[in-house]
């Protein structure tokens, strides 16, 4: 992954949008702990930066934003996975059950 | 002059922030600390049945195959007593235009939103929802924000959410990815005042009307196909939006005295707001820690008065385990050729134990399924499971523990249903409804309406009543 961008890339900003201390009070301690934290993608409107410099970003809404630069184009990375062999032999004894072909 | 967006002073201007951005104010429908007006809420937006019907016609929702499942119906019949097993259809909703029965709600809401003529939408979701307003606000052309609560402060992504990421941006939407924590209603309600846009909450008037027509077409569909009217609708069920609707549309139909029963999955003991707690939850959908918290406090919302009120229309609720409703989804695929995402499942895997206690000549509809695909299949959410230490295995679904072990079950007669005690969730809604009102004494009028609330009688709530 690259770690710069130009002008019109699209990035995703990293906001500290509360600090551990500023959170609400009725939360479980390890929620509280931790700040509460925000990214969103948009397209880089100043010329260059690099991972970490504070940003300005142009949304898919038009909106323009500002936080610090967390990635370059960061892909989908939620996958498929693997085949859960339990599940599939379950669900197959349950099919067999109906009869059919051998 | 600068507002003071600090979290204390965004919230102390919520009343104000909400009344703008849902164009409505909730002042004039209430009628004591206890009592308001539910049905002229509902009639606010003045939408009738038939044009809600229109609305939803102009952008492709609605109007999704009604299937019925006979290979799982015989399945059930199996493992049933003699004359027992319901036959079970499945209204496939994953045709909707964003892929779930959402798009039901977000349509009607997003065109009162144009015709009041906001020129966007604001969205607090990580679910189904958030991609139906980003969809339905594409075919409206207004621009759409999403909030959603996608990582742990690790930054590691629940898959579902991360999926809903994707598909509200390839609808163009700005999303807004957050840690976990309630202060999401914070960041909506900074955007909302900083975009003016319509804020499009699932509690809102016209996300209950939306769904009113999943009900009608229900009572309807199987009225034309089979001569009557279905005995019994399961009902996937958190904050209550998609039982209100589905049963008043089904009362609207004629079909008011089918069973309405609601069904959530079984994460008790995991925490809503807990950091820890949430990557421990395989998917999000039903869980029972919206269900049962809504059921007793209706109006825990992001505005003032829910216009979602599931207890005023259950008739039964149950649980399952995560187990059966993956074991239900496999099925699905396998038995009927459906590969659909956990949503509906929730309602098919009670609707697997739940047939059983049927007889064989009742009809029993499960109103929804979803969309599916990377981070929504049983194979991204077991793979997700093992990896944040969740233990996998065959057994009885007895033995299942949220956040530990997902047992999937050995077969279709392990499939139980656990009960709710509507009774006691009656009691203590009387009880929190009548504790919130601090020092006002109940009148006549207000106690018929917690019965109506509760779909319960005058002498119960009397009885529930503080003595």
């Amino acid at each position: 992954m690259t770690d710069e961008a130009r002008r019109g890339d699209l990035v995703q900003i990293h906001v500290v949008v509360l600090r551990p201390e500023e959170r609400t009070a009725n939360i479980p301690d390890c929620t509280k702990a931790v700040p509460y934290e925000a990214w969103v993608k948009g397209f880089l409107l100043d010329e260059s930066a690099r991972i970490g410099d504070p940003v300005r970003i142009k949304t898919f809404a038009g909106r323009e934003l500002r936080g610090d630069l967390a990635a370059v184009n960061p892909a989908y990375d939620h996958s498929f996975g693997k085949p859960p062999v339990e599940l599939i032999r379950a669900s197959l004894e349950g099919r067999d059950r109906l009869g059919g072909a051998a | 002059m600068t507002r003071d967006t600090s979290y204390a002073a965004v919230l102390a201007r919520k009343n104000e922030i909400l009344k703008t951005s849902v164009g409505l104010d909730y002042a004039r429908f209430e009628r004591s600390p206890i009592r308001f007006d539910y049905e002229g809420l509902l009639s606010a937006p003045g939408y009738s049945l038939a044009e809600v019907q229109r609305i939803q016609a102009e952008t492709g929702v609605g109007r999704t195959p009604l299937v019925e499942l006979r290979n799982v119906t015989d399945l059930v019949r199996s493992v049933s007593k003699a004359g027992k097993g319901a036959r079970i259809f499945l209204k496939d909703e994953r045709s909707n235009p964003s892929g779930s029965f959402k798009d039901r709600r977000a349509s009607v809401s997003v065109y009162h939103a144009a015709k009041l003529g906001y020129r966007g939408v604001v969205c607090a979701s990580s679910g189904n929802y958030a991609a139906a307003v980003a969809s339905q606000a594409a075919k409206r052309n207004l621009r759409a924000i999403i909030m959603q609560e996608v990582f742990d402060s690790r930054k590691v992504g629940q898959p579902e959410i991360l999926e809903k990421t994707r598909t509200c941006e390839a609808y163009g939407a700005e999303v807004w990815q957050l840690t976990v924590g309630p202060e999401l209603f914070y960041v909506m309600l900074r955007v909302v005042e900083e975009t003016g846009y319509f804020s499009a909450s699932l509690y809102i008037p016209t996300g209950v009307l939306g769904v009113e027509t999943l009900g009608y077409e229900v009572a309807t569909e199987v009225k034309a196909h089979e001569g009557r009217f279905p005995d019994a609708v399961v009902v996937t069920t958190a904050g209550g939006g998609n039982v209100s609707g589905t049963a008043r549309g089904l009362a609207k139909a004629g079909s008011g005295a089918t069973e309405v029963i609601g069904a959530s999955v079984d994460l008790r003991g995991l925490h809503m707001a807990s950091d820890l707690d949430f990557n421990r939850k395989s998917f999000t959908t039903g869980h029972s820690g919206f269900s049962v918290p809504f059921m007793t406090v209706p109006d825990r919302t992001d505005v003032p008065r829910n216009a979602a009120r599931q207890l005023r229309y259950l008739d039964r609720a149950v649980f399952v385990t995560q187990g059966e409703v993956f074991y239900a989804t496999d099925l699905l695929a396998k038995l009927e050729g459906l590969d659909r995402g956990p949503a509906g499942n929730t309602s098919l895997a009670a609707a697997l134990a739940i047939a059983k206690e049927m007889d064989r000549d009742e009809i029993l509809v499960v109103q929804e399924t979803e969309y599916t695909g990377a981070g929504k299949l049983p194979s991204s959410q077991l793979t997700f499971a093992r990896e944040n230490g969740i233990e996998v295995r065959r057994g009885d679904p007895r033995e299942n523990v949220p956040g530990k072990v997902i047992v999937i079950p050995e077969g279709p007669e392990q499939i139980r249903v656990e009960d709710l005690d509507l009774t006691k969730i009656r009691r203590s809604y009387v009880e929190k409804a009548v504790g919130a009102a601090a020092g006002y004494r109940p009148t006549e009028e207000d106690v018929r309406f917690l019965a109506e609330d509760s779909k319960s009688t005058v002498e119960f709530v009397r009885s529930a009543l503080p003595h």
